[in-house]
């Protein structure tokens, strides 16, 4: 044994693990070079119940593998179980940190199979419940990410912003969390008398939020220490991997479909998504904290172009049997994570055949996680998984 | 590293001088907003407990629990909702056929006792109850179903007022679809409806477009689905759940929709009575009405030889000699009573029991004896000059018309009586009168105000379309008389018609007079029976009430116990009722001669 090999304080990487000829490391636990940990799936770090078997090699991460079946509910199995209203609050718990994209989804693939059309105010109400939603989970997943980093000040702040902006979803929608509110046919309910002006209110104090956490975190010599050039997803990742929103955005690939396939009232709302290039942890954070912006603003704008009044939900047929005829769809929004979509096909019964949810966290924390956790320190493993923007319940509906 | 780096974090600093912005006071309560989805409450007095709500619950979280007693309109059951699988989704108060059950704002409730989290709201008092924040029905155009009936088409007035050709057109399969739509399958309908017919289950039928298993659905329960499609009193519609909020299905249309699309050819083939196995008893059945010909029926399913014997020259009893033809054209009754005498049953046409061949004979030839003989005698007010030849009652001319003879149809015609019938008696004079004399001048009244007569509204409705005058509130004095025909009849402002105790005693303003002219007067005024045919040796084994009608058991067997009775004579008068009491009788005949134990029967 070479001693001097051994006590050496900076151990040379480069020679392990061993590469095999297959490209695929050579891991020999029995070798003592070699550590396995999970990471999950209770981890303050995993946002949701969901493993990862790391690998490490010192404090390298050499291999990792995600582990998910810690969630699993069936969802879309139970759906074709219930009636197409009763799936309307099944669904919303498919992503439950963001729930009003599932709720949408479900109710935009139920019209297009049925051939309902939704009206005015409905859409402008589902824009502004989407918008509201998204700025709700932005106002955790941006200071979130500083979290990782152990940066927890910018978090209470935007969890205070946050329960603000839940507070007009009470009065909106009636619940707090699970909203219930874009229901098949149209919306639940109109604004509340002085929604607007305390809605106002609260965008003030994210307009706040964002010049203070631009301060806290993304001119913080720490945070760009570590969140610059970590995790970097080469452009060409991009379509391989199937990755999407704004951690493509950070690619410099624009992936917004509010953009590209513009539904509800989308078209009718001036914004452009940001995108950088960088793709690294730092860039797609700060995709985010760009995003949280222009949702402000479009909140702003719904609020100003939605019509006061009006019919909140189209004719359909009687709920109890509602009967939809043979065929399949596929419907999508743009949820904070990126392109969420629901697969439905029907067979003329009152139950939906097939439901199969589409969403970014599938593809984002299973291979490509995977893949980029290789090499990384240890410590980074949160980091990375979070800029991503992984919603385990998501990929285990 | 920039140094703007190093410092710009501690700009963080500046916040420590705010104040806090978390909850200061944990012990306060924190009112969730106006529509938060929070703790069931039940108007149990509005509720009827029909249990949509549990149907639409996915968690199946709610169950219905007994709470009174079942009364028409109201299964007497109530929402019990289980927190351990609600998730306040607030979908049951959404589709609330009466809007009874809303959730509150409460959203704290501490208890040790996990059963506590089952309860029924309204029942069990909770602090919430009288919380007027929290989730309702949203409201605008927010309905889960269908709240306006889908119309049936009429005859124009102008096309139907000089014709007796049927006035109700009839759905399509498009509206017979949109409307069998609205149904939420309560059941509220099948519990009140005399017959328990399975309104749900031919409403669904309807939806799937198996007007096959509609027509099994109708028959099991129904063997007159044409006639009753038509002209039954529809009791069903007036307890529909959806009538709490909206217009109530058209129960009555659905069933004739089911009935008009299937030819007669057909009916055995669907109703798999191509064979029915025969034993050897004989029952006898007196009177081709509804209960006579629904016994007949469902006796001959069973096996039996049936004979009815019928007074008239065709059957059908009232549905046929008192119902005019523009309600109910003869080709659907008949279609309804060809199908049930095809099935073997014997009928013998002008046969009067006890004046043709007695009941006692009956009851020695045959094995049991069912009689549903009606309601065919008129009633008279009484009136000084009642008695005059040119005061009819309304049941001898409807008859009359039905058969053909010749009647008088006067230029001027007062019919008094506010029913169905004196509707019915109106509305025919009044096309005799157009056809005549190219105008009706028909008036009809009735001690009722209008807003009580006994009519159905819409007959007073299109009597009046079709030229007549109704009248109600006044009560007949006398008929003036001059030279031997009626001049018209005086009549005074009735105020009310029961006193305190709810007995019959109508208050009149004698000074509030009124004369109307009319050269011939029609009596309307209700129907009496004819019991002449049982002889006093029988009627002193039978029991009757004090108002003289015969009483009888659950399945309609009198004190002589091969003699069963139905129909109008016992209960009603509605066809509906007639065709429940037939099908109890022809299960009591069963059983009878089979020897079973009522008590025990099912």
């Amino acid at each position: 044994m070479d001693l001097k090999k051994l006590f050496q304080m900076n151990p040379d990487r480069s020679l392990y693990p061993e590469m095999g000829e297959d490209g695929k490391p050579i891991i020999d636990l029995s070798s003592h070079k070699f550590l396995k940990i999970w990471q999950g799936p209770q981890h303050p770090g995993i946002t949701g119940n969901m493993s990862l078997e790391l690998t490490v090699s010192g404090d390298e991460i050499v291999e990792s593998k995600t582990h998910v079946g810690y969630l699993h509910r069936g969802f879309e199995k139970l759906m074709e179980r219930r009636k197409f209203i009763q799936c309307f609050p099944t669904c919303i718990r498919m992503c439950v940190a963001e729930p009003d994209p599932n709720e949408y989804i479900l109710a935009a693939a139920i019209e297009d199979l049925a051939g309902i059309e939704v009206p005015e105010t409905a859409q402008w109400l589902r824009t502004l419940a989407l918008e509201m939603a998204r700025l709700q989970i932005l106002l955790r997943s941006v200071p979130g990410q500083g979290g990782t980093f152990a940066l927890g000040l910018g978090y209470q702040w935007g969890n205070y912003i946050r329960d603000l902006i839940l507070d007009r979803f009470e009065e909106l929608t009636g619940g707090r969390v699970y909203h219930m509110y874009i229901i098949p046919g149209g919306v639940r309910g109109l604004l509340p008398d002085g929604f607007k002006k305390r809605m106002e209110e609260n965008l003030k104090l994210v307009d706040e939020f964002v010049i203070n956490i631009d301060n806290l975190m993304y001119n913080n010599s720490v945070f760009k220490q570590r969140a610059k050039g970590l995790a970097v997803i080469p452009k060409d990742w991009i379509d391989t991997y199937g990755v999407y929103g704004p951690t493509a955005r950070a690619a410099g690939v624009m992936r917004d479909v509010r953009k590209t396939h513009p539904y509800l009232k989308y078209a009718e709302l001036d914004f452009e998504p940001f995108t950088t290039t960088e793709s690294d942890v730092y860039a797609r954070s700060r995709v985010r904290w760009h995003d949280l912006q222009t949702t402000v603003d479009l909140i702003r704008q719904i609020m100003a172009k939605m019509p006061d009044g009006g019919e909140i939900r189209a004719e359909t047929p009687n709920v109890l049997h509602w009967r939809i005829p043979k065929g399949e769809t596929y419907q999508k929004c743009e949820s904070s994570r990126g392109e969420y979509g629901m697969y439905m096909v029907t067979d003329g019964s009152d139950k939906p055949r097939r439901v199969n949810l589409k969403g970014p966290s599938y593809t984002h924390a299973n291979a490509l996680l995977d893949k980029l956790l290789i090499n990384a320190n240890i410590a980074d493993t949160a980091a990375i998984m979070v800029s991503l923007a992984t919603c385990p319940p998501e990929i285990e509906r | 590293m920039n140094i703007k780096d190093v410092l710009s974090p501690f700009t963080a600093w500046k916040r420590v001088a705010r104040d806090p912005v978390t909850v200061k006071d944990p012990f306060n309560d924190r009112p969730g907003a106006d529509r938060y989805r929070g703790f069931h409450k039940n108007d149990v007095e509005a509720c009827i407990g029909c249990g949509t709500c549990e149907d639409i619950c996915e968690n199946e979280a709610i169950d219905l629990v007994p709470f009174k007693d079942p009364i028409s309109g109201d299964s007497g059951l109530r929402p019990s909702i289980d927190y351990g699988r609600c998730c306040w989704c607030a979908l049951c108060v959404d589709v609330c056929t009466t809007n009874s059950l809303t959730l509150s704002n409460e959203y704290t409730w501490v208890a040790t006792d996990p059963d506590e989290f089952i309860f029924t709201p309204g029942v069990d008092k909770k602090d919430w109850d009288e919380n007027e924040k929290g989730w309702k029905k949203p409201e605008g155009n927010y309905e889960f179903y269908g709240l306006k009936r889908v119309e049936m088409e009429h005859l124009h007035p102008e096309e139907r007022s000089d014709s007796f050709i049927e006035m109700v057109k009839g759905y399509s399969k498009e509206q017979a679809q949109k409307e069998a739509d609205r149904c939420v399958e309560c059941g509220i309908c099948t519990a009140t409806c005399p017959a328990h017919m399975g309104i749900p289950e031919y409403i669904k039928a309807i939806r799937n477009d198996d007007i096959e298993e509609g027509l099994r659905v109708l028959y099991e329960t129904n063997p007159l689905p044409e006639i009753c499609g038509r002209i039954c009193t529809h009791k069903c519609e007036s307890v529909c759940s959806i009538g709490h909020k909206g217009d109530p299905l058209s129960i009555r249309w659905l069933k004739r929709y089911i009935a008009d699309q299937v030819p007669s050819d057909k009916y055995k083939d669907i109703l798999d009575t191509n064979e029915i196995e025969n034993n050897d008893k004989k029952i006898a059945i007196i009177g081709a009405g509804p209960s006579g010909l629904t016994a007949a029926h469902y006796l001959v399913k069973m096996g039996y030889s049936v004979t009815i014997f019928e007074q008239f020259e065709a059957a059908g009893g009232m549905m046929r000699y008192g119902i005019p033809e523009y309600r109910l054209p003869y080709e659907s009754i008949d279609k309804d009573i060809n199908y049930i005498l095809s099935l073997g049953v014997d009928i013998k046409y002008n046969t009067r029991i006890g004046a043709d061949i007695t009941l006692d004979q009956l009851g020695k030839d045959f094995d049991a004896v069912f009689s549903g003989t009606g309601l065919h005698l008129g009633r008279s007010t009484g009136i000084p000059g009642s008695d005059n030849e040119h005061v009819y009652y309304s049941t001898d001319y409807l008859r009359k018309i039905t058969a053909g003879e010749e009647i008088e149809v006067a230029e001027s015609i007062v019919v008094i009586g506010g029913g169905n019938v004196a509707m019915d008696i109106t509305r025919s004079l009044a096309r005799m009168q157009k056809v005549k004399y190219g105008k009706a001048n028909i008036i009809a009244t009735s001690l009722e105000k209008e807003d009580v007569m006994p009519a159905d509204r819409e007959e007073v409705v299109e009597a009046r379309e079709e030229g007549a005058i109704i009248n109600p509130g006044w009560a007949p004095q006398s008929i003036e008389i001059k030279d031997g025909v009626p001049t018209g009849l005086h009549v005074v402002e009735c105020n009310s018609l029961f006193d305190e105790t709810g007995r019959f005693n109508p208050q009149c303003s004698m000074d509030v007079k009124e004369f109307w002219p009319g050269v011939q007067i029609i009596e309307s005024i209700g129907q009496g029976m004819d019991l002449s045919y049982i002889s006093e040796e029988f009627k002193e084994n039978m029991a009757f009430s004090p108002r003289g009608r015969v009483e009888t058991n659950d399945y309609f067997q009198t004190g002589v116990k091969w003699f069963f009775m139905g129909g109008d004579i016992i209960e009603g008068p509605d066809v509906i009722h007639g065709i429940a009491n037939g099908h109890k009788a022809a299960i009591g005949i069963d059983n009878f001669i089979q020897g079973i134990d009522f008590k025990a029967a099912k």
